[in-house]
């Protein structure tokens, strides 16, 4: 599904050069629960920009599905990500001026479906989230936790393969936070690749794999089996601190 | 194919800046506005002049009398002289390419005061004798009756024709003043023709509807003018520069009359050709300008209108790479853009359009509710190939203005436009 092969990103700005990736291999496979953690400037976002096509990179080379993602054009790109992928953020990044089924719905006006059509499926969508009733309203109108929700029907509609997710419970408190990775691990029994970017420990628990990212490398791969002498690890931590 | 999501985004981007994309949409406004009413204004002007002397022979020029500015052949300078009947004989017979020709006798005039005389009425006009060619260079039309005709001029006869002012100060209102007759300098003439002239140029002074025309050469015998002229019109064939004959005939009657070859002020003239050519320039000028200020002042808006469209991309970065993440190609979001430039400059431009036309029309009506022969502004208007260009330069003018910040819009990677966080 995914494949990356010793992948470099720098960003410049002005003659500074940060040289974020330092040659990342990782391999995904179809129906992953995967999140990735790491410390402020690890490399973490940038990763997953670079997965979803949002940003490309310098060196190595990245495959997704099967097809090479290297400087590709803007519309080609745009085309695999509504094809393939879908996002959620941190921020939601809901359209203000749409209501919730207008947004939900967006994916496929770019994908030319007929008005009437793809608002029925972002109904379908918005009752999978229980938000039915919140069909007509705007971002605005809505708790963290809702917005949140229309954000991943939006990331559903195009029945993606993968799932990006930034930070997706970052803004939002505990139990709502759980109610979102609720919906996400849904959404991975069904088959679709689920990764996410997090900083909070018991959030990348809920996942089956957790790569962590340490200035620019993958400094381990933690397993679903291990997970749980981790969680442990990480309490005692916690207890000393 | 109409896009409902496409004028909602449209709309709802618009209205979030009520006030702004109203100021935006001023500029273009103002532009166009402008530019209608200067150039419809411009073309009253033209309308309004042309109107006054389009009926008359372009190429027409017209001959008079001073006296002589320098000694020769025996005569001192200063020496009043008048053309004589053998000279439009000899002209007719020897020149080639003169299409017309007519002499012309000044009568009584205004400043004699009361000259003419019908029971007790009296009254003060202009009297000229003229031939019946006079009326294919300066149109007259008759309103009753006829214009004088050759048998007049053969046969003498002592008819005339008379302006509208005449009718109304020597007749009552019911009257008929066909067949009637009125005395003039103490002779009488029957009236044959109630004429109307069909320009406002005019030739001896005094205003047109104040004028009494009778027979030439009735005229020269009933006031014993001798076989004197004093004034000739002519026009040339077609095709022959007026300025040509003119040319001629001036070189013609110096030798005739004995004046200098170089004596400039002996022949007074005036070349129809000559004004026509001026005017033509000035209207063309006045356009130009019209359309060089209305362009500017309309590139001004445009301007306005991308400027606008730049600081709206800005504030809309973050959506725009939304949009993109989630599958809007780069096509995509230009075409948002541009048909949004495209739709506040049309509708800005619609408006000027319409109000501008709307404000001439208003100037129309008001002209013609005071309405006169004298006025050198009437029917204001914009031709329709005007208004279309206009609107064509609207829409080539929003698209160019969407082009750049569309552009700039797209040049910015999506992860970017996502982490923008405002402003």
């Amino acid at each position: 599904m995914i494949s990356l092969n010793n992948v470099h990103k720098s960003y410049v700005t002005g003659s500074n050069s940060l040289h974020v990736l330092k040659g990342i291999d990782l391999e995904i496979k179809q129906g992953e629960f995967v999140s990735i953690m790491g410390s402020s400037g690890s490399g973490k976002s940038t990763l997953l920009n670079i997965l979803g096509i949002l940003d490309n990179y310098d060196q190595g080379s990245y495959y997704l599905n099967g097809t090479l993602v290297k400087n590709m054009s803007e519309k080609k790109a745009a085309q695999l990500r509504n094809e393939l992928v879908g996002f959620v953020f941190q921020s939601f990044n809901l359209i203000s001026f749409k209501n919730a089924m207008e947004n939900v719905a967006l994916p496929l006006y770019y994908q030319g479906v007929p008005r009437k059509k793809r608002n029925k499926i972002a109904l379908e969508y918005l009752d999978k989230m229980g938000l039915l009733e919140w069909a007509e309203h705007l971002p605005n109108e809505m708790s963290g936790g809702q917005k949140q929700r229309v954000a991943i029907a939006r990331s559903l509609i195009s029945k993606p393969k993968i799932i990006f997710a930034d930070e997706p419970t970052g803004a939002l408190d505990t139990s709502t936070s759980y109610e979102v990775m609720e919906i996400l691990k849904e959404i991975n029994n069904e088959g679709i690749t689920v990764i996410l970017v997090t900083h909070e420990h018991d959030i990348a628990a809920m996942t089956h794999k957790i790569i962590r990212l340490n200035d620019g490398v993958i400094a381990e791969i933690i397993k679903n089996g291990d997970l749980k002498h981790w969680k442990h690890q990480y309490a005692k931590e916690l207890e000393t601190a | 194919m109409f896009d409902l999501d496409l004028w909602k985004e449209i709309l709802s981007a618009l209205k979030k800046n009520r006030m702004r994309s109203f100021m935006t949409a001023f500029g273009v406004f103002w532009g166009i506005f402008m530019l209608i009413v200067m150039s419809g204004t411009g073309r009253a002007l033209e309308n309004g002049v042309m109107d006054g002397i389009k009926a008359f022979a372009s190429n027409s020029a017209f001959f008079w009398t001073e006296p002589t500015s320098k000694p020769y052949d025996g005569f001192q300078r200063g020496r009043r002289w008048n053309y004589k009947n053998t000279d439009i004989e000899y002209i007719r017979t020897h020149i080639s390419d003169v299409e017309y020709l007519s002499p012309r006798l000044f009568g009584a005039n205004t400043r004699d005061g009361d000259n003419t005389i019908r029971g007790k009425k009296t009254g003060a006009f202009n009297v000229f004798g003229d031939y019946p060619d006079f009326f294919k260079i300066d149109p007259w039309s008759p309103i009753k009756g006829r214009l004088i005709n050759e048998i007049d001029i053969r046969q003498n006869r002592k008819v005339c024709n008379i302006g509208e002012r005449v009718v109304e100060v020597m007749f009552d209102e019911e009257e008929d003043p066909i067949g009637e007759y009125i005395k003039i300098n103490g002779v009488y003439f029957q009236v044959v023709g109630v004429v109307h002239a069909e320009t406002r140029v005019n030739i001896g002074g005094g205003r047109k509807e104040e004028t009494i025309i009778i027979p030439f050469t009735t005229m020269q015998k009933t006031y014993n003018h001798g076989d004197v002229v004093h004034f000739f019109s002519v026009t040339s064939d077609p095709g022959v520069p007026v300025s040509k004959v003119e040319t001629r005939l001036k070189e013609l009657l110096k030798e005739r009359h004995h004046i200098a070859p170089d004596d400039l002020q002996a022949i007074g003239s005036f070349n129809i050709e000559v004004e026509w050519k001026k005017y033509t320039g000035l209207f063309t000028g006045i356009q130009l300008l019209t359309w060089i200020v209305g362009i500017g002042t309309l590139l001004a808006g445009v301007i306005g209108v991308s400027n606008i469209m730049l600081v709206i991309i800005k504030e809309r970065t973050q959506e725009i790479g939304i949009q993109r993440a989630i599958g809007a190609t780069p096509g995509t979001i230009i075409t948002h853009i541009v048909a949004e430039s495209v739709f506040l400059t049309v509708m800005a431009g619609y408006i000027g359009l319409a109000l501008g036309v709307g404000l001439l029309e208003l100037l129309n009506m008001a002209l013609e509710a005071g309405a006169q022969d004298e006025v050198f502004f009437r029917n204001p208007e914009i031709s329709f190939t005007m208004a279309v260009a206009a609107l064509a330069v609207l829409v080539l003018s929003g698209i160019v203005a969407g082009l750049i910040p569309a552009r700039r819009a797209v040049s910015i990677k999506p992860i970017d436009a996502i982490r923008d966080e405002g402003i």
